[in-house]
């Protein structure tokens, strides 16, 4: 199956019929063996136990730009390529991506509280999530504002590709600038720092939440398909009985008509 | 297991987590409960798609 054939709405969702059972499986399978890792992970030198948050934290800080680097993409699919899916798919994981995003500065929190001594720091990682949270909040109020469909489209892509910008800051924030955030430590020049202890359950986990993103991404591109199937039908319905009372009303006037033609 | 002193930030993080999953998993499948719902009572209205297919049945 192509990407053309995928542009087929009708086709997109006999395809998420067969394959949402299975991702959703392997998901929950993959969550239970990442949580189970989790807890049974051993207690960090300095951290103690609270690295356990560690491996809900980064995999949503990873997946809240990842969601924007997938809606990106889908943006230029609405403005160059013109893809009947493309703003189904961003306006679809929008939602998804800033839960995501706000799961990533709470667990964030809650780590920094005992970590560092405080809940929260203006320093530039922390600052470029919060605003990325908020791009998603934007992103969303937008979609809901406009009622044309097109025109929200065209007006949240070029949103989402100004808003890519962030990406980049984001991640190499911590380099660029003097932070109280840790640099990265997984995806860095010299592999991993992390000991393989942390490493697995972490990367299980990430994997695991990669999987939900897709479960539900796909699940909200059916619902938003099913959505805009609602709204054309709603408006046929809307047009079919103005014609029909437009039709009623005329048909009334010729009788008149033939009744004056017919009295004079 | 113990979790030490920061259980409660632990405990606190995992369960906000899974709160908020489960409310977009809840949250999908209401959504998708109403589309189809709302499609099948157009439909019923006598209003079907240009193809003649059902909506709601394309799934």
């Amino acid at each position: 199956m192509t990407l053309t054939d995928l542009a087929n709405p009708t086709r997109f969702l006999a395809l998420t019929t067969r394959i949402l059972p299975w991702l959703a499986g392997a998901t929950a399978i993959l969550l239970a063996i990442g949580l189970y890792q989790s807890v049974m992970a051993p207690d960090d030198y300095q951290q103690g136990a609270t690295v356990k948050i560690m491996f809900i934290h980064v995999p949503n800080a990873w997946l809240s730009m990842f969601v924007w680097g997938v809606m990106s993409i889908a943006a230029l699919g609405t403005l160059v390529w013109r893809h009947p899916l493309a703003d189904v798919a961003a306006k679809s994981a929008a939602p998804i991506g800033a839960a995501f995003t706000f799961l990533a500065l709470v667990t964030g929190s809650l780590w920094g509280r005992p970590m560092w001594g405080t809940y929260w720091e203006w320093d530039a990682r922390l600052t470029s999530v919060l605003i990325l949270f908020l791009m998603y909040l934007g992103l969303m109020a937008l979609w809901r504002a406009v009622e044309d469909p097109s025109r929200a489209a065209r007006a949240a892509a070029v949103l989402t590709l100004v808003g890519a910008i962030n990406i980049p800051i984001i991640k190499f924030s911590v380099d660029w600038w003097n932070t109280l955030h840790q640099p990265a430590s997984v995806f860095r020049a010299g592999g991993p720092t992390l000991d393989k202890a942390f490493l697995w359950p972490l990367l299980v986990m990430a994997i695991a939440f990669s999987l939900l993103f897709i479960t539900l991404h796909l699940a909200a591109m059916r619902n938003e398909i099913l959505r805009r199937r609602v709204r054309s039908l709603q408006m046929m319905q809307a047009s079919s009985s103005r014609t029909f009372s437009a039709e009623a009303g005329s048909a009334s006037c010729e009788g008149n008509g033939s009744k004056e033609i017919g009295i004079a | 297991m113990s979790l030490g002193p920061y259980a409660s930030f632990i405990v606190t993080s995992y369960a906000l987590v899974t709160a908020v999953v489960l409310l977009l998993i809840v949250w999908i499948v209401a959504d998708y409960r109403r589309q189809q719902a709302r499609l099948r009572e157009i439909e019923a209205s006598g209003v079907t798609r240009r193809s003649g297919r059902s909506a709601a049945d394309m799934r």
